[in-house]
């Protein structure tokens, strides 16, 4: 059986997360990342250790029937014994109560391995989006196009930076990168040779408006295998209320066609983003808290891979989450999972980014622990050649890394590179006891440094937003393996 | 059979400290623009 004294010294909150989604009750065991359902009993006893830990009571079965009483829940007489039986054993075969892995930091080589550039070849754009990071492409500077000598730099620069890494990333970004879509044709084709030349290989990805997506953009993203991120905010009035030219038009009923004709050339798209792929990405804002609504319109629009994402903004901005939003968010991603599992049943399938949990394949704990890299794996590079941690930051001289134009480009500031570096999730207070740190690796920098200014301080309400998604995401996951151990599989696993 | 407990998945994210860290799986953005994006959405390519 159990042996409680374990809890004296075992925090449960950070190590297990227990929660109720639709009709299941899960613990999510964190730090080895194993999921159970659990009975009502069960769920019961858990939420009583952990109240107990919070006013520091004795953990004991006479504590726990305590709280069960004052909580006017079943008392489990010797149902009791036999919860802690089980829990036990799930203990002993480690998927239960483990332990946190001690003393792991991520450790980097001295000099930063630049394997990813975003490459900003456009600071100017087709669409005056409202909550555009990007101050509508200009990124506070002024609407201009990078050159090809600075494009073939930045190539160069990832090529050389990546050091060992036989495989970079460069992201055609902008403003609106097809602006300057005979560059963007140019590097592919430049990189392709530069590449090859060095034994290495370049992954690339556009992110487009979809207003200048032609049929002959089309079939070159389809030829060059480049993969394309595409923005789509959902329904008609949600997206041009967003979304519109300069002169207000929105912009739905041009670039919907475009990246439904886009998304249906790709049936094999990986929902992981792996391999040539496409994404249909859309934000939600304080307009659109319905935004579950959005995804099942892109949804019925034959599309299959999305991704809605809430906004960021500052609290004077009117499109900005306001006090009470929260919760009907969390319904909208409670509704959206539910007709996720349901559509599924039916073979109407679609792929929601952040319902996506790669249980048996995910990160190791190195990338969890270390997150996106910004600063030292990847860098923005704007029209001018200037390096930037991330394309959030590109603008902001305090933040700038060094320049392609530089004696010595590769040569990144070397203070910023630590700061990047050290704001990796146990390095901030909240994540160290938050139980969704191995799944967001402490948010994101720009977000955190925006709201807090610091880098690590998160942005709490990307905290809650985060926690939901995730809490969903293992629930969606659950009901598909419970579906397929109906059918015979077995549980999943992954020891 | 357990009677209170139904595993569905049995994993062991800790021993990955060991064993990954090869850095060869796609960047990751954490931010709400990119959806190459979010760590816990993504997979191994080891």
């Amino acid at each position: 059986m159990l042996d409680l004294l374990y809890f004296e010294k075992y925090p449960l909150k950070k190590n297990v997360h227990s929660y109720r989604q639709g009709d299941l009750s899960i613990a999510h065991d964190v730090n080895s990342g194993s999921l159970h359902v659990l009975d009502e009993g069960t769920y019961n006893v858990l939420k009583a250790i952990e109240e107990l830990q919070e006013l520091s009571g004795s953990i004991s079965i006479a504590g726990i029937t305590q709280v069960l009483r004052q909580t006017g829940k079943t008392e489990l007489g010797e149902e009791l014994t036999e919860i802690l039986e089980e829990l036990e054993e799930l203990r002993k075969e480690g998927t239960l109560f483990t332990a946190e892995a001690e003393g792991i930091q991520p450790t980097y080589p001295a000099k930063p391995i630049v394997k990813a550039i975003c490459l900003h070849v456009a600071h100017d754009c087709n669409l005056r989006c409202e909550y555009c990071f990007a101050g509508t492409g200009a990124f506070g500077g002024s609407r201009t196009m990078m050159d090809l000598e600075t494009g073939k730099k930045g190539i160069d620069f990832v090529l050389e930076s990546s050091g060992h890494r036989n495989h970079c990333e460069v992201d055609f970004f902008g403003g609106e990168p097809l602006l300057n879509f005979r560059l963007v044709k140019d590097l592919v084709e430049y990189g392709r040779k530069a590449g090859a030349e060095r034994g290495k290989t370049i992954k690339f990805t556009l992110t487009t408006n979809g207003v200048l997506l032609n049929d002959k953009i089309q079939e070159f993203l389809e030829q060059e295998d480049i993969s394309v991120v595409l923005s789509l905010d959902g329904r008609p009035e949600v997206h041009d209320r967003m979304r519109p030219y300069a002169d207000g038009r929105g912009s739905y009923a041009k670039v919907t066609p475009l990246i439904k004709q886009f998304a249906t050339q790709r049936p094999e798209s990986s929902p992981y983003a792996l391999g040539t792929y496409y994404y249909v990405r859309g934000t939600y804002t304080h307009f659109n808290l319905d935004f579950d609504q959005d995804v099942l319109h892109m949804a019925d629009l034959g599309i299959k891979q999305i991704s809605v994402e809430p906004v960021v903004a500052g609290p004077k901005d009117a499109y900005a989450f306001q006090e009470g939003d929260l919760d009907k968010i969390r319904e909208a991603y409670d509704r959206l999972g539910e007709e996720l599992i349901l559509r599924r049943g039916q073979g109407r399938d679609f792929n929601f980014f952040h319902f996506n949990v790669a249980l048996d394949q995910g990160p190791c704990m190195v990338k969890r622990l270390s997150g996106c890299g910004a600063g030292h794996e990847y860098v923005a590079i704007s029209p001018e050649g200037d390096l930037y941690p991330c394309h959030q930051f590109v603008g902001q001289e305090t933040y700038k890394l060094g320049s392609l134009y530089d004696e010595t480009p590769l040569q990144l500031k070397e203070e910023l590179v630590k700061e990047f570096r050290s704001a990796h999730v146990y390095a901030k207070p909240s994540c160290r006891e938050c139980w969704a740190r191995f799944a967001c690796s402490g948010g994101c920098h720009a977000a955190n440094v925006s709201f807090t200014q610091n880098l690590t301080e998160v942005y709490t309400l990307g905290c809650e937003l985060q926690k939901k998604r995730l809490e969903v995401a293992l629930y969606v996951k659950i009901k598909e393996l419970m579906s397929g151990a109906c059918q015979g599989d077995g549980p999943f696993d992954t020891l | 059979m357990a009677k209170h407990i139904q595993t569905i998945v049995k994993a062991n994210l800790s021993a990955t400290v060991k064993t990954g860290g090869c850095g060869k799986c796609q960047t990751s953005c954490q931010s709400a623009c990119k959806t190459s994006c979010t760590v816990g959405n993504q997979v191994c390519v080891k």
